[in-house]
Order: C-alpha cells, then structure tokens, then sequence
C-alpha cells in the first residue's frame, strides 16, 4: 500500500505551517507503518490537543481526538479492552509533559503495550509560542520575553525512570532514522516512547532566531549525534540520538488476562 | 543490485507549501522553488533517486517514482 492511502487526503493540505516538523514526523510514522504492513483497521491513534495531536485527524485509522494531555490515559482504556490493536499515541512536548505528565509517567509504569511519541517542538505552537517544560533555558517565548530561567526535562531520562522498556530519541531531520526507529518501537511489547525533534519555525524559530526551517534542521543535524558515536564522545553536550533501553518486563494487558484467569477460577471452584 | 532509475518526481502543488526543505538538502540540487513559491524538479537529469525529499518532506506532496535500471555489474 502507497503512504497516501493511509491518509485522510480529503484533509489536506493540511494546517500545519510551512516547514514543520510535525509533518515531516506524520510522514516517518506512515513509512513506518508501510513497512510492517500493518492493517488500517487494527491501528488505534489516540491524541490529546495542540499542532501536534492534529496528526490523529490525518491518518486514515480508528482515531480518537481526547483532552488535552489525557491521550495516554484513554489510549490504557482502548488498549485494555481491545489489546490486540496497535495503539500509537503521538504528542506534542507541553501535552506530554506538561498537561499530561501524570499520565505519562503512570503509563510508563504499567508498561502497558502503547507507543508514545513525543514530538518535541520545545514550544506551545497552537497557542501562539509559549514556553513549555521541555524548552529550556535561556530561550525567548512570548511568556517568556527576558527569556526561561526554567530547566527543561529529559525526556529520555524520565521515561527510563519511570519504567518505560523502551526509549528512543530521534529527529525530524533524521527521517530514516525516524522510520526505523518507530518500527521497532510499534513492535515492542510494552510501553515504548520515541522522542522526536521537531522544528516550529513560526514561534521557537523566529523568537529565538533560529531562522527558518531549512536552519533549525540543519541544528538538528549539527546538535545531535548517535549514541555510541565518536563524535559523541568527543563532544558530550551534544543531544545523544538512538535507541537508550529495549527490555522486556511483564507488560500490563498480560498481567491483566491473568488476573482474569485466576479470578474466575476462584469463582468456579 | 540494480540501481533505482527516475521515472518522474511527482510533486503535489496543492499541498506543497514552499517551505524549501526539499530544495536545500537535495544533494544534487534538482529541485528549486518557481515563483509561485511551489517546488519544482528543473534537473530531474541529475536526480539519483536517495528519495530525502520525498522522506522530509513535511506536506507529503513529493512523490519520486522510480524503476529498476540495468545491473551495475553488467
């Protein structure tokens, strides 16, 4: 199946503004899909609210729009009553971890078999530029005009801790890189987050002069290097690119037709 | 292995949105944006099919269609 049969075209062109990274991001996830040739009909995306999360209304799968930052929360629902699907929860930076930050950790605790993307833009596009938890320092919004004091998260570093099996990072700019990485992040049993660079030329890159797209890639390409790379070795303030942890550990939907199986015994005898 | 050929690059003009993505990173500087602001393969001759743009492009309005060329051994 060619990518755009995937897609929902009677949408498009879609609302996202020239060079965004989120497009590029919705175009790796498709290829991604292609290639483990995946049915539509046993896709689940859930999404909360923001640019990012008007990707589930793109993508010509069972699809679920929900409240801001609660995507992860009704994706556990959909996913406990219907755990052979596939359900992808793709997010923007702020709706992760900010709104939904609860949510995420408590997922990633569960380990329950959802693949969480988080597509990091470090800004609030759809509101007109805030400052989120993942933009940083010394970076310039619009509730931030003297620029951020605020230390931003790793999201990497937090979903290991709170017990995701696994973690990826990765970037718009790295789009092949981007695709097999969600391929094997859809095919983890458990919960999987794929962190994402992505660009907003429009609030992050303007406020911060970034310049345009085409140059907040090129950052991505010049402030990102592969994990066990030398060039990471010799420079390690460089944002490290690949995959962090792939474990296996009891996944929740498992443990939970076990529970079903003990309780029901319990009935009959 | 047979090397990919260009048939066409099929570029969607409704959807592009010219942001240029495609014309900076094409490492044989096929396409350009015409005055509409809307990409456009100028050299297709030059094309090697690494199909990046097609891959980054974040409209999804780049199509490189390609067919199996001749074996490079022969």
């Amino acid at each position: 199946m060619a990518v755009k049969d995937y897609l929902r075209q009677r949408f498009f062109p879609h609302m996202w503004c020239p060079g965004c990274g989120h497009g590029t991001i919705l175009n790796s996830l498709l290829r991604a899909i292609e290639e483990l040739g995946l049915e539509k009909n046993k896709i689940v995306m859930t999404s909360g609210i923001g640019c990012s999360s008007r990707i589930s209304g793109y993508v010509d799968f069972h699809s679920l729009h929900t409240m801001h930052g609660r995507a992860l929360a009704c994706a556990t629902g959909v996913k406990l009553s219907r755990p052979h699907l596939n359900v992808i929860v793709p997010m923007g930076d702020g709706d992760a971890l900010a709104i939904g930050g609860n949510h995420f950790i408590h997922a990633a605790r569960r380990n329950i078999d959802i693949t969480a993307i988080v597509m990091n833009n470090r800004i609030y596009g759809m509101t007109g530029g805030q400052f989120s938890p993942l933009s940083g320092t010394n970076i310039k919004a619009t509730t931030a005009p003297y620029k951020t004091i605020d230390q931003e998260f790793d999201v990497v570093q937090l979903a290991i801790a709170a017990g995701a099996t696994f973690v990826a990072r990765s970037t718009a700019f790295h789009a092949k890189e981007s695709t097999d990485v969600l391929k094997k992040a859809i095919q983890h049993k458990g919960f999987s987050v794929v962190e994402i660079l992505s660009q907003c030329p429009t609030h992050y890159g303007r406020k911060n002069k970034e310049g345009d797209a085409v140059s907040m890639l090129e950052l991505h390409k010049t402030n990102t290097a592969k994990l066990g790379s030398k060039a990471l070795e010799k420079n390690p303030g460089l944002t490290a690119r690949g995959i962090f942890v792939d474990l296996e550990k009891p996944e929740y939907c498992a443990e939970y037709d076990k529970i079903i199986a003990f309780a029901m015994k319990e009935k009959v005898s | 292995m047979a090397r990919q050929k260009l048939k066409e690059i099929v570029i969607n003009r409704e959807w592009c949105k010219g942001c240029g993505i495609c014309v900076h990173f094409c490492p044989t500087k096929v396409l350009e944006l015409d005055f509409d602001e809307k990409s456009v393969a100028i050299r297709p001759e030059d094309c090697i099919c690494c199909k990046m743009c097609e891959l980054r492009c974040p409209d999804l309005a780049i199509e490189v269609l390609t067919y199996e060329g001749e074996d490079n051994e022969k």
